[in-house]
């Protein structure tokens, strides 16, 4: 696809029942393709990396407000920042790890859920409108960040025998189908995985923002003559959809941080 | 699996949207680096800092309130037994009074006895003692009335009983009108 039909590529003239000749502009791949807004050296700055960059942005100034000059007695911001501090920590690291083998891990989980929850948000944001964590390249270094702690927390747990003994769930009951297991075992782990993880999320915001989209268009695209009703339907479902992402884009990240933290516990625990 | 994918992503070049292109994985690495590292270095152990202070604060105000708790059972403790106390040392003062009370009407019933005993004895003395005194006047009396008398009767002769008689009787007489002479 040429670089031309990048940038939510659908024709504003085009509409149903006239006769400039062009069908539906569906959504496709290229409405996860931008051009980019500035090139510095050869390197292309699009729309997704400022909404990365902005996502970082509103949740430092938002936590900073939060938690910055923290009082014992919680003003507004800070008591709504400690509802979702107390969340992550309460809700997903202690439930998972406990609190004493959890308490470690807060911070990278906390950063996590409100990194990929706000990546997620701009999906129904005016103007951005799109999930960051569509593109594969971000849900990815999460997974490989969440993969790598993984790694490295077995390997020092368990030493370099014990890091195989745990990610092939090596159990000397299961007698002869214990080396199927193994090899079963070690592909779902250490290589199935981390692309599962980052795939969930990457594949959930991706699919929302295709029904977005489609909607979106075709409300407008269906906006002629009789048909209108059919834009009617549309708008609605538009709207059914923004509401509905809005609590998917909140699970998905939920899940991600949940699956991080039990892969954790995975590499903490005794047996596998 | 991932080789596979990824090869056919080569092919593609651009269009997988399950091969993570170069510039956004540096961005995105980046972005969250900045949210990590203010959640790790500066925002999350802020807040752990005031929640704890919170919980102590919290506690703290527990332990007052059991802490004065403690206290004003004592002090009810205490002044129950206070109370007790004094109706303890009330009862006793009474059944104190009481005895003493018992004791002192005894004691002046027992005075009075001794009184009514000393005067009793006092009064038989003295009439002993005036019996005592008739009987030694009337002894001496007597002697001298009987000697008079028999002097008397030897001087007249005592012819007849008749004279006799009147001798007697006029003896008598005699003796009554002395003693009411005497008195």
């Amino acid at each position: 696809m040429s670089a031309d039909q990048t940038q939510l590529a659908f024709d504003w003239s085009c509409r149903v029942l006239s006769d400039n000749g062009c069908g539906f502009p569906a959504p496709g791949l290229q409405s996860f393709m931008f051009k980019p807004l500035a090139t510095v050296g050869g390197f292309e700055f699009n729309k997704v990396m400022l909404l990365a960059l902005l996502a970082t942005l509103v949740i430092v100034a938002f936590f900073w407000a939060a938690f910055g000059k923290a009082k014992v007695v919680p003003g507004k911001v800070q008591m709504i920042g400690e509802a979702g501090y107390d969340f992550v920590r309460r809700g997903i690291v202690y439930e998972t790890l406990g609190k004493r083998e959890g308490e470690k891990y807060v911070p990278l989980m906390v950063s996590l859920f409100f990194f990929i929850w706000i990546m997620n948000v701009w999906s129904v944001i005016p103007l951005a409108q799109f999930p960051v964590s569509s593109v594969i390249a971000y849900p990815a270094v999460l997974a490989a960040i969440v993969y790598l702690t993984w790694v490295v927390l077995t390997f020092k747990k368990h030493g370099f025998v014990g890091f195989f003994k745990n990610v092939t769930g090596y159990d000397k009951s299961l007698g002869a189908v214990l080396p199927l297991v193994m090899v079963i075992e070690f592909f779902s782990n250490l290589l199935v995985r981390p692309f599962t993880h980052a795939v969930r999320l990457f594949a959930n915001m991706f699919a929302g923002h295709l029904m977005l989209v489609m909607f979106t268009v075709a409300s407008w695209y269906l906006l002629n003559s009789w048909l209108v009703v059919g834009a009617g339907v549309s708008f609605v479902m538009t709207m059914a959809m923004i509401c509905f992402e809005l609590f998917v884009q909140a699970v998905q990240a939920y899940v991600f941080v949940l699956l991080a933290c039990s892969y954790v516990q995975g590499a903490l625990s005794e047996h596998h | 699996m991932i080789a596979n994918l990824v090869q056919l992503a080569a092919e593609e070049t651009e269009q997988n949207p399950l091969v993570p292109p170069g510039p956004e994985l540096l961005v995105g690495t980046i972005a969250f680096a900045i949210v990590f590292f203010f959640f790790w270095k500066k925002l999350l152990p802020n807040i752990n800092k005031v929640l704890e202070e919170r919980r102590a604060a919290i506690e703290g105000g527990i332990e007052e309130a059991d802490a004065m708790k403690v206290e004003a059972q004592s002090v009810l403790e205490q002044y129950k037994a206070q109370l007790a106390e004094a109706r303890h040392e009330a009862a006793r003062l009474r059944q104190e009074a009481q005895e003493q009370g018992a004791t002192l009407i005894a004691e002046m019933r027992a005075e009075g006895q001794r009184q009514r005993e000393e005067i009793v004895a006092a009064g038989h003395a003295q009439i002993e003692a005036d019996r005592k005194a008739a009987a030694q006047a009337l002894r001496q009396d007597v002697g001298t009335l009987a000697t008079e008398l028999a002097g008397k009767l030897v001087g007249e002769s005592l012819e007849d009983h008749a004279r006799q008689s009147r001798v007697i009787d006029r003896f008598l007489d005699e003796l009554e009108e002395k003693a009411e002479a005497a008195r």
